[in-house]
């Protein structure tokens, strides 16, 4: 075509990105993806391909790290991180050498990206990249924090991280910068179908200064993750899919390594009426049609309101055919290529399957693309509103009234993140709390910073990545708890009653007394031998009556800090005028004086009194005309395995600190010293706690606790057992992905701020604002 | 130089206030688009040419200042035939390329319409009181009606920011209608005078209104406020035409006027406008730059574009 043609047209043309500097680096390179271990390059092989996968064309051979690589770069990196641990302004110096570095090299890292992943270049170009660059900066500024900011916590130690392929240099700078700050070392996968940018980065770190050790990459796919995931380290950190989340929950359970994970999401993405229409179907482009879809919290599942739906998805279908799909170098093209066939062929596939709706679906080029596809007229039951496709396939349903628009949106075992559009900002303002999900859009999708928290609830997993919440996940308490003794249970001598009037203590369910459901009590015995009573021998039906209990009581997340701040006084001051009872009562069950423990459980109930209406969440200082709120929610429905050897403080520590922050919980008593929880009730049932926001059980912990693990409407599972049950409990959380806190046979002694961090839930709403 | 089939002018409809309340622009994310979208598209080289030819075949060039004479706007019409020099005009194969139109006061309509005699390059006068529009009522209908008798086949009028500022749609909607009318065959472009309304929200009800009392073109800017045209102001206002055209099935123009003044930026408009409301509105007859410092940068590139080195403003004449 001529000028004058095109003149008549008015085509974009071709507007070709190089890729030159990009294959020439890859050939000096060896033209092989391989391990960087010890701040050098291991030797590499050929044992599979990465290719473009816009083209199909192979761009370097990947080396597969085995278990001795992964061995060898744990190593190293547990032989650096001392000496890497000490310094926070010297690690700033170096993440602030990385971030200039990656600057400087922007443009390889833009191109090399999109060649590898598929995502056209103004993505990888004008966010991905910056983003990661932002994330070092940031995080340089923690390193130099952190000594005076967490003078309380130090470094977990070694971090096994694995990433997934969609942002696969972003997903490098979100899980290396935050463990570097806070003084661990990495050992970092990257993803079999992506590893070139973390070469480029491993080559950025040897010219920033990166002490050697201090990162390692190994290079591979499932099978050197594994490895990683059985090595010795003491935290995964992994990005990728719910199914692969869950094997390693599987995996790391009991092994006391730390776990973070942020798995897959079917966010919502809600439009009200008197939202500005036009923006809202714009903002799909950038929820749903980034990254060809392959986000994991990409806004994939469309609630319009109703009177506005017809409307609304003709203007989306007009953007839609707007979309220029194609070569990921062009500068001129909004989706780029599917990472790899084998995920068309899954897109294609759970697309082919679905026969509800109506499909609407633009066109896309010969190769390993997906059209922009848009399937309306669904419902919550159908197949596509459930599962994750990760792909550029959006699935539309209609709500009539706010409160039907969070009942459907909330209608999904994810929980990663929501986008609300509306113009009326009580509205908006009282759905974002209301949404099962870390992250809140208003007016907005995808917005994402260093300064503040990402991650999830349910099955999407666990931990924040950003902000000053992430942090959490790359420190613990400084120093190492101790082994727990076991706490043994007095068992009979004589068998005598010690107190001739028989005493039996029923379970605690919904505000009432309640008989066990198997009909089987035990028998307690103080230190002589002699029997003090009987308690309840709780099974799987008193903890399924004890969560519908809690579920009966949700209302207590929306009461006030300072009534639950009253009630937890009350409860204190009801506590102490039975003190002497009481005393004598631990005395007798265990055998030592229960002053003290009466002192300390006050004492506990007063702190968590005082915290209810003070854990306040942050403001971060995101780059952004507005705020991004993270505000502290409560966790849900809780079950906690009580301290066995202080029957009273034990009962009272965890729970004070959970209903503080709103949630509900289910105790299990001490197992040796389990009978003053009939006194306990008594004085919840006379401090106007509603029933059902503490449920209290007695019984084995062994035997319930891989109930309570399993439960899919238990959302946290502590304990502090004495029994060894740690393993278990983890384990069994992989069915929901609930958090679990264990102490792994250690006597941990948390403080106040382990409690409330464990207790609730940072979720971040961005508003963005502006006339 | 349009090929098109001459397009149903917009006979208005009634007010409808129940749609102009309805119409909501979030600034946040109308910013968010604007500023991604230089991003989002990009054209080069031959692309590059032709699109920057276009963005002249779209310009009214424009002066509009208290020293104008008849030399000044007479040597801006021999600009407007003959926009960028004959040689590099004839290397990209666009012979016969002239501007869109020329904007001028009432004063220099009679100069100019006889300086581009035979051309076929409308003259468009700005009116009603521009820039500020406060001058008496039926003096600003009279001014139109001289514009037109002077020869003016494109009348730029200022509506009553007051109205728009006060809420009162019905008073801006009659303005206009009267303004239509008395603007007879001449298409009338509605400056909105967007840098003193407020808000997106007030300039996209604006928007809908003039278009709903006859407005053939919405417009932005005098040129004279503190702030012109800009991306975020550009998309609301399409967005608007873009609603108008899906209910009543009528296309009405667009015209930034005041800060567009380089090459780059003349590309990022032409893509918005073809991305948001489609290629039928990249002709004369719905798109205008309203510019007078833009022509010499795009010659500039142009130049580039044919020689590869780049230029000199004084290698090319002045308007």
């Amino acid at each position: 075509m001529n000028i004058k043609d095109i003149f008549t047209t008015m085509e974009y043309g071709p507007a070709p990105e190089s890729n030159a500097e990009a294959l020439a680096w890859i050939a000096d390179h060896g033209g092989i993806a391989g391990h960087f271990i010890n701040g050098k390059w291991a030797t590499k092989r050929d044992d599979f391909a990465t290719n473009n996968p816009a083209t199909g064309e192979k761009l370097a051979g990947v080396t597969k790290g085995t278990a001795a690589d992964v061995g060898a770069a744990v190593t190293a990196a547990r032989k650096a991180q001392p000496a890497w641990a000490k310094s926070g302004h010297k690690r700033a110096r170096v993440l602030y050498a990385v971030a200039r570095l990656m600057q400087k090299h922007a443009r390889l890292l833009a191109v090399m990206e999109s060649m590898d992943n598929g995502k056209p270049i103004r993505e990888s170009r004008d966010i991905d990249v910056p983003l990661a660059i932002r994330h070092f900066y940031h995080h340089a500024g923690y390193a130099q924090l952190m000594q005076d900011e967490l003078p309380e916590r130090e470094a977990l130690g070694v971090c096994g991280q694995i990433i997934p392929w969609n942002f696969p240099l972003l997903m490098l700078a979100w899980k290396i910068a935050p463990a570097l700050a806070m003084g661990n070392t990495v050992v970092l996968k990257p993803a079999e179908y992506t590893p070139l940018t973390a070469m480029v980065f491993a080559d950025i770190c040897q010219q920033a200064g990166v002490p050697a050790g201090v990162v390692n990459i190994v290079t591979g796919d499932g099978e050197t993750g594994a490895a990683l995931v059985d090595a010795a380290v003491d935290k995964i950190a992994f990005t990728g899919s719910t199914e692969v989340g869950r094997k390693i929950r599987v995996a790391t359970a009991g092994s006391g390594k730390a776990l973070s994970l942020e798995l897959g999401g079917k966010s919502p993405y809600i439009v009200f009426d008197d939202a500005d229409i036009d923006s809202a179907v714009e903002g799909l482009v950038d929820a749903i049609w980034f990254n060809q879809g392959q986000v994991c919290c990409a806004g994939s599942r469309l609630l319009v309101q109703e009177g506005i739906a017809d409307r609304f998805y003709t203007k989306l279908k007009a953007r839609m055919d707007g979309l220029r799909i194609g070569d990921p170098l062009d500068k001129c093209i909004d989706v780029g290529a599917i990472v790899d066939p084998v995920q068309l062929e899954q897109i294609t596939a759970m697309v082919s399957a679905n026969t509800e709706g109506e499909t609407y679906q633009t066109t896309a080029p010969d190769g390993c693309f997906y059209p922009p596809t848009l399937i309306t007229g669904l419902s919550p039951a159908s197949h596509l509103m459930q599962e994750e496709i990760f792909g550029p396939v959006l699935v539309a349903t209609t709500f009539r009234t706010p409160a039907e628009a969070v009942e459907i949106a909330n209608n999904t075992r994810y929980g990663l993140a929501a986008s609300v559009w509306s113009e009326n900002i009580n509205l908006a303002l009282d759905i974002a709390p209301k949404l099962a999900a870390g992250i809140v859009w208003i007016n907005g999708t995808n917005m994402m910073d260093a300064a503040a928290g990402f991650g999830g609830v349910r099955e999407s997993g666990f931990g924040r990545e950003g902000g000053w919440e992430g942090l959490t996940g790359y420190t613990k308490p400084k120093g190492t708890p101790k082994p727990l003794k076991p706490t043994p249970a007095f068992t009979t001598m004589d068998g005598t009653p010690a107190d001739p009037l028989d005493r039996t203590v029923k379970l605690y369910i919904g505000g009432k007394q309640a008989r066990p459901d198997g009909g089987y009590s035990k028998a307690v015995y103080n230190p002589r031998g002699k029997l003090l009573g009987h308690v309840s021998e709780a099974n799987r039906k008193d903890l399924r009556n004890a969560v519908e209990a809690m579920n009966a009581a949700k209302g207590w997340a929306k009461t006030t800090g300072h009534l639950r701040a009253q009630i937890l006084y009350y409860i204190a001051e009801n506590l102490s005028a039975r003190s002497v009872e009481l005393a004598k009562r631990i005395k007798d069950l265990t055998g030592t004086s229960g002053s003290d423990e009466i002192d300390s459980t006050i004492n506990a109930l007063f702190t968590y009194a005082a915290w209810a209406d003070k854990y306040d969440g942050k403001i971060h200082g995101v780059p952004l005309r507005g705020v991004a709120l993270a505000m502290h929610e409560p966790v849900g429905n809780m079950a906690v395995f009580c301290a066995d050897e202080t029957p009273l403080l034990g009962l009272i520590t965890p729970m004070a600190a959970a209903i503080s922050m709103g949630n509900r919980v289910t105790l299990v008593a001490s197992e040796p010293f389990p009978l003053l929880v009939a006194e306990v009730y008594q004085i919840l049932e006379t401090s106007d706690l509603p029933g059902g926001v503490v449920n209290i059980l007695t019984g084995d912990h062994k035997d319930l606790a891989s109930h309570a693990a399993k439960h899919h409407d238990i959302d946290a599972v502590w304990s502090f057992s004495g029994a060894d049950i740690s393993a278990v409990i983890e384990k069994a959380s992989a069915s929901n992905l609930k958090r679990t806190w264990v102490n792994n046979g250690r006597a941990i002694t948390p403080s106040a701020r382990d409690y409330l961090a464990a207790a609730t839930e940072v979720k971040n709403i961005w508003i963005p604002y502006g006339e | 130089m349009t090929t098109n089939p001459t397009l149903p002018r917009n006979d208005g409809m009634p007010l409808d206030l129940d749609w102009v309340m309805a119409v909501q622009a979030n600034t946040s994310a109308i910013e968010r688009r604007a500023a991604s979208l230089p991003g989002r598209r990009s054209v080069k080289k031959d692309y590059q040419a032709a699109w920057l030819c276009k963005a002249i075949s779209l310009m009214d060039l424009t002066t509009l200042s208290g020293d104008d004479s008849a030399g000044r706007v007479r040597r801006l019409c021999a600009k407007a035939r003959q926009p960028v020099r004959a040689d590099i005009l004839h290397a990209l194969g666009m012979e016969g390329l002239t501007t869109g139109a020329i904007c001028v006061y009432h004063d220099m309509v009679a100069t100019a319409v006889n300086a581009l005699d035979g051309s076929g390059i409308p003259v468009a006068a700005v009116s009603t009181g521009f820039p500020a529009g406060l001058s008496p009522f039926h003096l600003r209908i009279a001014e139109i009606g001289e514009s037109v008798a002077a020869g003016a086949q494109e009348i730029d009028i200022v509506i009553s920011r007051r109205h728009v500022l006060t809420g009162n749609w019905q008073a801006l909607y009659d303005e206009m209608q009267q303004m239509r009318a008395a603007c007879g065959d001449a298409h009338v472009k509605a400056i909105l005078a967007t840098g003193e309304l407020g808000t997106l929200r007030n300039i996209a009800r604006a928007s809908l209104v003039c278009m709903m009392a006859g407005a053939d073109f919405i417009k932005t800017s005098t040129g004279k406020e503190p702030v012109n045209a800009t991306l975020p102001v550009t998309l609301t206002m399409i967005r608007a035409i873009r609603d108008y055209h899906d209910r009543t099935g009528i296309k009405i123009g667009y015209k930034p006027a005041g800060g567009i003044s380089k090459a780059k930026d003349a590309l990022v408009y032409l893509a918005m406008i073809k991305d948001e409301l489609g290629d039928r509105w990249l002709q004369p007859d719905l798109f205008r730059f309203g510019a007078s410092s833009l022509l010499g940068d795009i010659e500039r590139q142009l130049d580039h574009h044919v020689t590869g080195a780049y230029s000199a403003q004084w290698r090319h004449a002045i308007g």
